[in-house]
């Protein structure tokens, strides 16, 4: 049987300001050449009335990421989440950063792969 | 596992070429066989707190790039015809040494040029180098050093002191200090803060502020990510700040806002003016036994004019009673009556010439939006100011950034709490030399620093800045006048391809030049053009200090690489060469006697990483002014001419400018050039940061590359749509000096009216030799700007409004592209 997800990352996209360290800590963790990587930083731009707008980063962990399990395993937390300049991820437990979801908006709960 | 157990750990500080930045994040390098294989942020430093930007994450990619300089080369063919030598050390500096003895026996040590970029830590060592040389002439190499120290000397020139957005950054515990407030409200003046890390902040800090309540306010034309969370974003017109600041300054004083107690007891707002001559009344005007260093106020309660002393502080008899407002005769020492009036009264009313109504003209921001964003910063307490370099780059930087001072001033917001926190060396321990910074590293005497190019003519390089001036400088190597230049070190800099306006015209100073070296970690389009290239190190492998500005850092040598040498090392060593009287017997002596004031030596500091000034010192806040920290006397007040804020500038009355603020057009706009305009019917700006670059470099690192591979036009789809440019269409952005080729991002983040290009690109990938020199002039923002239009006092340059109109790269073009 398929093993179970239990870890996820949790992204505060209202913070994340688009640095790119998640994206590059995690080809420097597993020294992925460019092109590959466990992080990708989207760009959503979205015009609002009154001549306004809103820029949104938000980290997409790609097929690459392994949930940085060799670090996780010795208590460390995942290389992106460690870096990230506005501290606006979270590793842990699925249950635990759903509940974290339920106090603020703006928040997506990552789950990409199995296991820990 | 066995393998794990070799990797060691060493904690320094990212201060230099790696990064590039001019912040201070502590970080542990993980060597593994004398090589680096990772790099972290150090959880346990208060600056960065374990986080880390791409840049320092990509170092391993930095460090071992395959085009990394290793050895010295040498010329053998034609400047720019690509043709090198490896030489040894020896034989590099053997070369070098002879060269500029030459030049220096012939034509005096003035006539090199000491050029650099962004110094970061290497700054001190290329003054240390030029001053060992004899030559005052370090030269900040953007037109009107249009970078921080123009806003640093105005800021000085009003206060005494520089002072930076109150992060808590003084203390190790930082937001967790009990004498640290969370700023309520944050004005963002023209910046992207998050992508660059400049001017020795941690732009995410503003981030942890927000998180914590403080409300945002930007000021910028983009859409930038702040102006997306702002409570009021102001979309002004590029270049129009200095009226923007004057509306706010009018708005807060029209509707009395800003706080009377500190104006009255810390301002010149009490000083007279002689409406006459509209100087500033002296005590020697009076009586000739009076000092024209003292200023005189008029006593209400005597009904007479009083004398402020500048050396006690103090005013010359007891229990006066100074007028604010109005206008007083005043008999002078010849006998006749003059009518003098307060300074106060003058700074209203020059202030008053900017009612909302005309600031919206000027900026294009609605009215509304100005009296709302000036009434939320001065009603919030405490607020902060956070202002980047579109301040500098405009000409009139000086006015502009006095009536920013007097809005953190008039608020009460200077060195309290959240406010704008005056920002001193830590322990007052020297190394870089910024404006207005005395420090170990200096010229041999005064008389050599008369032929400093531009000293003589602009008061705050004569008084603050220790640089040559960069236009005039540029000017005399093709002139020769009054002296020629023949030779130029250039370090930390690449002004082909970054730094340098008009970069063609630099190209061809560099070839009239009989000596060119230039220090580098990669091959450049400058280096291209150089006689001997050097190649320097990264922060990792080096030992360097940082006291800029608190807390004081160690840099810490991690590793080598092959013969790449430290800057430090570099320089030193040519010092030696050039100067019997050079003082230093190793770099270790020289740090500390750096760092001498804060009673450690360089090897405590090592071992500590990092030291905070005590409670007490002059560089721990706050309010200094009151206790008495700020002057070298110990009296309450400021290091200025007459020991207070002066709202009406001394030292600008003395260099002969206007000692107000207030706001000049600069020169390439809609409204300065309306027939150009009608040519080139957008406004250009430059110099947008990316998160991966800093400035010129990096475009070589395949992890950041990777990230931001083109150079961008930003245009909105209202332009772009009928000149039928499409997203990621190449188009040409053009005016009357030059054109480069970007490729269009189609976006709402520019207003229809403007286009944003980012500067410092070229092609690393590309040929090196000329014409190509690394696609230099493809994509080169600078060809579309002029040198040679600094302020009135030497500083600011038009360097984020000028005019352009923008094309469709013809297929003709993309054809010969592909074939060529
Ligand atoms: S969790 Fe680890 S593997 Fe996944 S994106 Fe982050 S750094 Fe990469
Ligand atoms: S490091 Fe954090 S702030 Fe930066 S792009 Fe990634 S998630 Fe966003
Ligand atoms: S750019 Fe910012 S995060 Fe990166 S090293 Fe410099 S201060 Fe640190």
């Amino acid at each position: 049987m398929r093993k179970k997800p239990e870890y996820g990352l949790l992204i505060d996209y209202e913070y994340c300001t688009g640095c790119y360290a998640c994206q590059v800590a995690c080809a420097q963790e597993y020294q992925w050449p460019a092109g590959m990587g466990g992080m990708k930083v989207i760009e959503v731009i979205q015009k609002l009335p009154h001549d306004k707008g809103y820029i949104s980063y938000l980290p997409f962990p790609t097929e690459l990421c392994i949930l940085c399990t060799p670090r996780t395993r010795k208590g460390l937390d995942p290389a992106c989440v460690k870096h990230c300049m506005a501290s606006c991820m979270k590793y842990g437990r699925i249950e635990e950063l759903a509940k974290i979801m339920a106090d603020k908006p703006r928040m997506v709960l990552w789950v990409p792969r199995s296991g820990t | 596992m066995a393998s794990e157990q070799k990797t060691q750990i060493k904690q320094t500080t990212t201060w230099s070429a790696g990064p590039g930045c001019h912040g201070g994040c502590g970080v542990l390098a993980h060597i593994k066989d004398g090589k680096l294989v990772k790099i972290e942020g150090d959880p346990d430093h208060p600056w960065n707190q374990g986080r880390l930007c791409s840049r320092c994450l990509a170092m391993t990619q930095y460090v071992y790039h395959p085009d990394r300089l290793t050895r010295p080369l040498k010329r053998t063919g034609n400047r720019g015809q690509g043709k090198w030598k490896e030489i040894s050390w020896d034989e590099a500096f053997d070369l070098i040494e002879e060269k500029m003895k030459n030049i220096r026996k012939e034509f005096g040590p003035e006539s090199v040029i000491f050029s650099m970029g962004t110094g970061r830590d290497i700054g001190p060592w290329i003054c240390m180098l030029a001053y060992a040389f004899g030559s005052p002439n370090v030269m900040f190499s953007l037109s009107g050093l249009a970078c921080y120290s123009p806003r640093i000397a105005a800021v000085e020139t009003v206060q005494g002191d520089y002072c930076i957005l109150d992060a808590g950054q003084w203390f190790p515990n930082r937001y967790d200090n009990p004498r640290y407030k969370v700023p309520e409200c944050l004005v963002i003046w023209g910046y992207n803060i998050p992508a660059s890390c400049p001017d020795n902040v941690f732009g995410h800090w503003i981030i942890d502020l927000m998180k914590k309540g403080t409300k945002i306010i930007t000021i910028d034309p983009r859409l930038t990510w702040f102006s997306s969370r702002a409570k009021k974003w102001l979309k002004l017109r590029p270049g129009t700040d200095g009226a923007l600041a004057m509306g706010f300054l009018n708005v807060i004083i029209q509707e009395g806002l800003y706080d009377r107690d500190f104006v009255e007891k810390w301002t010149n707002a009490h000083h007279l003016i002689r409406t006459d001559t509209k100087k500033l009344l002296r005590e020697a005007d009076m009586g000739q036994e009076g000092s024209p260093e003292n200023f005189v106020v008029w006593d209400q309660k005597r009904e007479e004019p009083a004398v402020w002393d500048t050396k006690e502080l103090e005013y010359k008899s007891s229990g006066v009673k100074p007028a604010l407002e109005g206008s007083f005769n005043i008999r002078l020492d010849d006998g006749r009556e003059i009518l003098c009036k307060t300074v106060w009264s003058d700074f209203c009313e020059e202030v008053g010439r900017y009612p909302v109504e005309k600031v919206a003209a000027i900026t294009w921001v609605p009215e509304k939006d100005i009296i709302e964003a000036a009434r939320l910063y001065a009603q919030s307490k405490p607020a902060s100011i956070h202002w980047g370099v579109p301040i500098d780059m405009t000409p009139a930087i000086t006015p502009t950034a006095q009536a920013i001072t007097n809005l953190w001033c008039l608020t009460g917001n200077l060195d309290v709490p959240g406010g704008n926190v005056i920002s001193r060396f830590a322990f007052d321990a020297v190394a870089y030399a910024l404006p207005g910074a005395k420090g170990v590293i200096k010229l041999h005497s005064k008389e050599a620093d008369k032929k400093r190019i531009g000293a003589d003519r602009y008061g705050p390089l004569n008084k603050f800045i220790w640089r040559a001036q960069t236009d005039l400088t540029f000017e005399q190597i093709f002139t020769g006048e009054p002296y020629p230049i023949k030779g130029m070190w250039l370090q930390t800099c690449n002004p082909l391809a970054g730094i340098g306006l008009d970069p063609k015209r630099w190209a061809e100073a560099l070839k009239k030049l009989d000596f060119v070296a230039v220090v580098d970690l990669f091959m450049t389009p400058t280096a291209q053009l150089a006689d001997v290239v050097l190649p320097s190190a990264t922060f990792l492998e080096k030992d360097g200090v940082r006291t800029w500005w608190v807390p004081m850092q160690s840099i810490n040598k991690a590793i080598s690489v092959e013969d790449c040498k430290p800057d430090i090392e570099i320089n030193f060593e040519l010092a030696k060469r050039f100067d019997p009287d050079f003082r230093w017997n190793n770099i270790h002596e020289l740090f500390d006697e750096i760092i001498k004031p804060s009673g450690m030596t360089y090897a405590e500091l090592q071992q500590k990483g990092w030291a905070f000034p005590p409670e007490g010192h002059p560089s721990f806040p706050y309010n200094r002014f009151e206790k008495g920290l700020l002057r070298p006397d110990g009296k309450p007040g400021f290091q200025t001419p007459s020991g207070k804020v002066e709202l009406y500038a001394v030292l600008r009355e003395e260099w002969g400018l206007e000692p107000l603020p207030h706001y000049e057009e600069p020169p390439f706009t809609p409204v300065s050039q309306p027939e150009l305009f009608k040519e080139f019917p957008l406004i250009l700006s430059t110099g947008r940061r990316s998160p991966v670059f800093f400035h010129a470099e990096h475009r070589n690192i395949p992890w950041l590359r990777e990230i931001d591979p083109d150079p961008i036009v930003e245009i909105h789809p209202e332009t772009a749509g009928p000149l039928g440019v499409g997203k990621g269409e190449w188009v040409w952005v053009e005016n009357w000096l030059g054109r480069g080729k970007f490729k269009a991002k189609v976006t709402i983040e520019v207003p229809p009216w403007m286009v944003m290009v980012p500067h410092g690109w070229w092609f690393p990938e590309r040929e090196g030799a000329e014409p190509s020199l690394y696609g230099v002039w493809e994509s080169n923002a600078n060809l579309l700007i002029p040198m040679g239009h600094q302020g009135k006092d030497g500083l600011g340059a038009p360097i984020k409004h000028l005019l352009c109109r923008v094309y469709k790269v013809s297929k003709e073009e993309k054809d010969h592209e592909k074939e060529t």
